[in-house]
């Protein structure tokens, strides 16, 4: 294929490096009822394996983010997404405990997902490729896990739709999960949650160059809308204090208002940075089915809508931790799943801390956050002689 | 162990049953839910509202839940405890009325410590100064105290009384938190202790 302009190249660049993989033949039955197979799970790991194989720590990564998890990003190049949590010395101890994180299935760095080559057709998934759920993305983790006889996880740590993978492990495998850390997560997605991501969707599909999610049999992308629907959702992942903080009404590179369309404001020249340089590194058809696994989540649903059934005599540790201004997934959504957990008597401690960062306080740098898991960390791994 | 526990910890850790569930309400850093845990073998839980403190607790490997006694224990279901522990707290929340009434149905037991606004010496500074007093336990200005419920003795007496509890044992601590056995309807205690810890059962 002739070299395309760069913002038109379908984003998941095929070359770019994933990492680790593992290809599985047997295919995955899904909760959609269809199979996939075969199915490849990309990875990154940190630290090493104790002899007991009793250090390991799944991370499981949020919405568009990926197995990148403290090593710089191979088409960005910027560090890790939570090299700021794992790493040497770091609350999550990469001296002291085997760090996984694997792609999601739906994913686009690796795992298998929309814009990859499906092997029956010989042409990219698109709108071919299933619905998957969070409960399949956990599955297909699970086979990972498999593959590197990992038996039990000492702890499962996550944010955003990394929480609901955290609650899913716990629920689907209970009996692999020592400890579980939910941040900033709920056990259900709501109304205003699935209704910014329909704005999002519909903002890539009503993007001409989405060609019916097609667009990479065409050499393009719907750029523009994945953009859009980038901006949209990252007004989610603030808060309205903080926006007032970092940009209030601050002009960009002029002294007045243009009495035009530009970007007038420091907000909006914000805003379409995150737009364009995510659709670099993200494909659009993924962002569609991911954002839809996330809607889908139901946890109390599976359990006939009690949510305690889903942990009814779970061993798992759990910490659950969430951020006052987060709006998107507030502390009241994770505070309903603490309570389901010690209403079964489930060993669960609930932390809210004190920030104006809204959602995406979870990625920053938060001392308090760290001094929650570390010191929880700490704890379970005494517990299991990691 | 770490440090030794605070005398009327130890007072109330005396209460406590080997082996039971334990809720703490206002469990501080844990030092009480650790000991208990370790000495007793009790599955122990705490309600910490204060972020350093929950973090203390978690670091101890404590199950601790971020929270607040007024709003957070109407989704503990009934009698979910052997015993609801309430050190030194109840003066400082919103609705003394409905903070007992969840603990005694919470836990099959509940442990209540109290400063006693009936001392002397508070006795004393109100009627000589004229002014709201403040005493070692209770070192507030009236406008920036969290102590917005104190009470006496006698006035947590009639309280437990009126919710239907039955007292079952009764404390007097002095200056230095150090305990001894009282009659809880007796004018003596509601007069000289510097607070109480009652052993209560629900109806």
């Amino acid at each position: 294929m002739a070299e395309l302009p760069k913002f038109l190249r379908p984003v998941t660049v095929p070359d770019a490096d994933v990492g680790h993989a593992i290809t599985f033949d047997a295919a995955l039955a899904l909760d959609c009822g269809k199979t996939l197979g075969p199915l490849t799970v990309a990875y990154m790991t940190y630290g090493t394996l104790n002899p007991a194989r009793s250090n390991a720590v799944l991370i499981c990564h949020a919405l568009t983010l990926d197995q990148f998890v403290a090593s710089a990003h191979p088409i960005t190049g910027k560090p890790g997404w939570w090299d700021i949590m794992v790493g040497p010395g770091k609350p999550i101890d990469t001296n002291r405990f085997f760090v996984i994180c694997a792609n999601v299935l739906g994913g686009c760095m690796g795992t298998t997902g929309p814009a990859e080559i499906c092997a029956a057709t010989g042409r990219p998934y698109g709108l071919d490729f299933p619905l998957v759920t969070i409960r399949d993305m956990v599955r297909a983790q699970a086979l990972l896990l498999d593959a590197l006889g990992i038996d039990k996880l000492m702890s499962v740590i996550g944010g955003s739709m990394g929480g609901m993978q955290v609650l899913q492990w716990a629920a689907s495998y209970p009996e692999r999960v020592v400890s579980a850390v939910p941040i900033a997560c709920a056990a259900r997605h709501s109304a205003q949650n699935i209704s910014f991501h329909e704005v999002g969707r519909q903002a890539i599909m009503a993007d001409p160059d989405w060609k019916g999610g097609t667009y990479q049999l065409h050499g393009t992308q719907p750029a523009k809308g994945l953009a859009v629907a980038r901006m949209a959702a990252h007004i989610t992942y603030l808060s309205e204090m903080a926006l007032q903080r970092k940009f209030g009404r601050s002009l960009q590179d002029r002294e007045q208002i243009s009495f035009g369309f530009g970007p007038d404001f420091q907000i909006e020249s914000y805003l379409h940075h995150q737009g364009i340089s995510f659709v670099d590194r993200f494909d659009a058809n993924s962002y569609l089915y991911i954002t839809r696994a996330m809607d889908y989540f139901d946890l109390a649903a599976e359990q006939g809508g009690t949510l305690a059934e889903a942990f009814r005599g779970a061993k798992t540790r759990f910490c659950i931790i969430s951020f006052t201004s987060d709006w998107l997934f507030p502390t009241a959504e994770n505070k309903h799943v603490a309570h389901a957990l010690n209403a079964t008597a489930a060993t669960v401690s609930f932390v809210e801390i004190a920030t104006d960062r809204g959602h995406d306080a979870f990625l920053l740098d938060e001392p308090e956050m760290f001094a929650t898991v570390r010191g929880f960390l700490n704890s379970v791994a005494a517990s299991v002689g990691a | 162990m770490s440090a030794a526990l605070r005398p009327d910890l130890a007072a109330i850790a005396e209460m406590i049953p080997a082996g039971g569930r334990v809720l703490d309400v206002g469990c501080g850093d844990g030092a009480l839910l650790e000991h208990l845990s370790l000495t007793k073998g009790v599955d122990g839980r705490g309600i910490e509202l204060s972020q350093q403190n929950v973090n203390a607790c978690v670091a101890r490997g404590l199950p601790v839940m971020q929270g607040d006694a007024d709003t957070d224990l109407v989704e503990y279901p009934d009698a979910a405890f052997d015993v609801a522990i309430l050190s030194q707290t109840i003066q400082s929340t919103r609705s003394p009325r409905d903070v007992l009434g969840h603990l005694l149905r919470i836990g099959r037991r509940t442990v209540i410590s109290l400063p006693n606004f009936g001392h002397w010496r508070v006795r004393a500074s109100l009627a000589v100064h004229g002014r709201m007093p403040r005493t070692l336990a209770l070192n507030y200005q009236w406008y920036d105290t969290p102590n917005i419920h104190l009470c006496t003795i006698a006035d947590f007496v009639a309280l437990a009384n009126a919710t239907g509890a039955t007292i079952e044992r009764a404390l007097a601590l002095d200056e230095k938190g150090r305990s001894r056995a009282m009659r809880a309807e007796a004018w003596g205690p509601n007069f000289l202790a510097n607070g109480a810890i009652f052993l209560l059962r629900g109806r």
